[in-house]
């Protein structure tokens, strides 16, 4: 066969398969929008739920989802980047720090449910944090870290070894050099990674099943110690668990977490996408 | 007088010895240039000078180094310090991404100077001493690779500078450069030497006649001859040397 027709067949199908992965996503989006514009309005967004979740709004549940990002936050990314800097910058190569490497990998690849089991038992029952949001933030904060700790150690071993030597050259120590010069360089790096885990923590149910959700609790967590709602849970329960349930509420739920989610990943897009631009060593 | 004093220095890279009983005496306020065919050891030789080498896992290190009458491989010897004291040029021009300024405050700031001194006056002074001044003083916030090749090799001397070493060792400072750019880097060393004691790793011999008052050639890691610069290049002691700086070995 002429090899332009080989060309132009092998581009058709590649084309059929891009085809096949963004339709279905873009029918998926769509579909969210349009049906869930409708629900949305300032009460939908501000108000607690009634009538056994079918009117009112989702307020609790959109704290709640923060609530748990901002917690998984403060423990993730402390833990994540800290762990990530010594693994890139201190630990030398030894058998330990292979078999962390591989455990980190290993981490990533549990389903959820498994860490939600997990925290169940460390934080929940062992820790006596109860079902809590100190316990669903915990849970959620150890499923990000192998995200965080490996995309945050691939963009510190990104910049060049040189400018550790040069600050070395000008009398920094070791940590000044990475304070002063190579974590600035990772940290637009170092932010996609925590965003995207952050992101997955604020999408996950099963994580949140057994630590800290509410299936129904019209009003604000008070405390740490709280349970309280959360998007993804509240969109599972009221999607399969309440009979009757308008699909209006179902599908105004849904574009929320979407829209929360969807945001994130535009963020992280902006500020990786700069980052290439800026980078011309 | 010697500002360093290196005394039957052997370097191993594992099992292999790169360096081979180096003694050699580097005057103050002088040039000393480091000549020799590739992989003779005399980048090895230079970062033994500031303990560059002793992140390279699995090297070691036999002999001494006086700086100043102090062995910088004695024990307790303060690392950080002594690279403070002894700075280096790299063979290619390595500003960090940032402007102008921050890369010859860079320094400073790590060391605290800034505390005590006005941060924009030693930039300033740092500048001028590496000849850039006049260049950049309108834009210091300019970013630092949008400088031309030359350029960014005088900013990366402003921030050896900076931290006011004794000593500035180079690695083929000029191997990337343009021959004008070359040129000024060679004036520049010229004045430097006033204030510091330079040691230069260079392939070009005629660099090393122009600008050097003592040479060194290095092969296959032995100091084989060191003489002053004059002498080296008009009368070689050694068969070897002269084939090399005439061009018909190396
Ligand atoms: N990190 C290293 N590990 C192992 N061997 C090394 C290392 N660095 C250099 N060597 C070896 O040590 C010897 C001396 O190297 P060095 O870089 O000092 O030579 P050089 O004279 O600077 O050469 P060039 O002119 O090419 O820069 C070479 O044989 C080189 O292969
Ligand atoms: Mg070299």
């Amino acid at each position: 066969m002429n090899r332009y027709l080989v060309q132009r067949a092998g581009f058709a199908l590649l084309a059929l398969a891009a085809l096949v992965v963004v339709v279905p996503i873009l029918l998926v989006i769509g579909t969210i929008v349009v049906r869930g514009m409708r629900a949305i309005n300032w009460e939908f967004l501000t108000a607690m739920p009634r009538d056994g979740m079918k009117a009112g709004g989702i307020l609790p549940a959109i704290v709640g989802t923060l609530l748990l990002s901002v917690g998984t936050a403060l423990v993730a990314i402390p833990v994540g980047v800290g762990g990530a800097i010594y693994l890139s910058e201190y630990a030398r190569d030894t058998w330990l720090t292979r078999a962390i490497r591989l455990a980190i990998i290993n981490l990533a690849g549990i389903p959820s449910v498994v860490y939600g089991l997990f925290g169940l038992g460390l934080f929940v029952l062992f820790l006596h944090f109860g079902t809590s949001i100190v316990a669903g933030s915990l849970t959620l904060a150890i499923m990000t870290l192998p995200i965080i700790i490996s995309t945050a150690e691939e963009a510190l071993r990104s910049v060049p070894v040189e400018f550790r030597t040069v600050s070395a050259s000008l009398g920094g120590t070791r940590w000044q050099g990475i304070r002063n010069i190579v974590l600035p360089q990772a940290l637009p790096g170092i932010i996609t990674g925590v965003i995207l885990g952050l992101l997955r923590a604020a999408g996950e149910t099963a994580p949140i099943l057994f630590t800290v959700a509410a299936f129904y609790l019209p009003r604000l967590p008070r405390s740490p110690l709280d349970q309280t709602m959360a998007l993804p849970y509240h969109l599972y329960v009221i999607s399969t668990q309440v009979p009757g349930m308008p699909a209006q509420v179902q599908y105004g739920t849904a574009l929320v977490l979407l829209a929360l989610v969807l945001s994130m990943n535009v963020v992280a897009t902006v500020i990786r996408s700069t980052f290439r631009r800026r980078r011309q060593w | 007088m010697a500002k360093i004093i290196a005394e039957r220095l052997n370097f191993y890279y594992g099992d292999f010895r790169a360096l081979a009983d180096i003694s050699m005496h580097i005057e103050e306020y002088q040039i000393t240039a480091l000549i020799g065919p590739s992989g003779c050891g005399k980048s090895t030789f230079l970062r033994c000078l500031d303990r560059m080498n002793d992140t390279i896992p699995g090297t070691r290190v036999e002999g001494k180094v006086w700086l100043d009458g102090q062995d910088i491989y004695a024990p307790g010897t303060d690392v950080v310090d002594l690279r403070r004291r002894v700075g280096m040029v790299f063979q290619r021009p390595n500003p960090f991404p940032q402007t102008v300024f921050d890369n010859v405050a860079f320094g400073p700031r790590v060391l605290g100077l800034h505390k005590k001194e006005n941060l924009a006056d030693i930039v300033e002074a740092s500048l001028r001493g590496a000849a850039l001044w006049d260049e950049v003083k309108d834009n210091l916030k300019q970013d630092a690779l949008s400088l031309s090749l030359g350029q960014q090799q005088r900013l990366c001397i402003a921030r050896a500078i900076a931290v006011r070493p004794e000593v500035i060792l180079m690695d083929e400072p000029c191997s990337a450069l343009d021959p004008i750019d070359t040129l000024e880097i060679e004036e520049l060393m010229r004045r430097l030497k006033v204030d510091y004691t330079i040691v230069i790793v260079t392939h070009n011999m005629q660099q090393a006649a122009r600008v050097s008052d003592w040479t060194g050639f290095f092969w296959l890691g032995r100091l084989v001859e060191f003489a002053a610069t004059q002498d080296m290049f008009t009368k070689p002691t050694h068969e070897l040397t002269e084939s090399y700086i005439t061009g018909r070995a190396g």
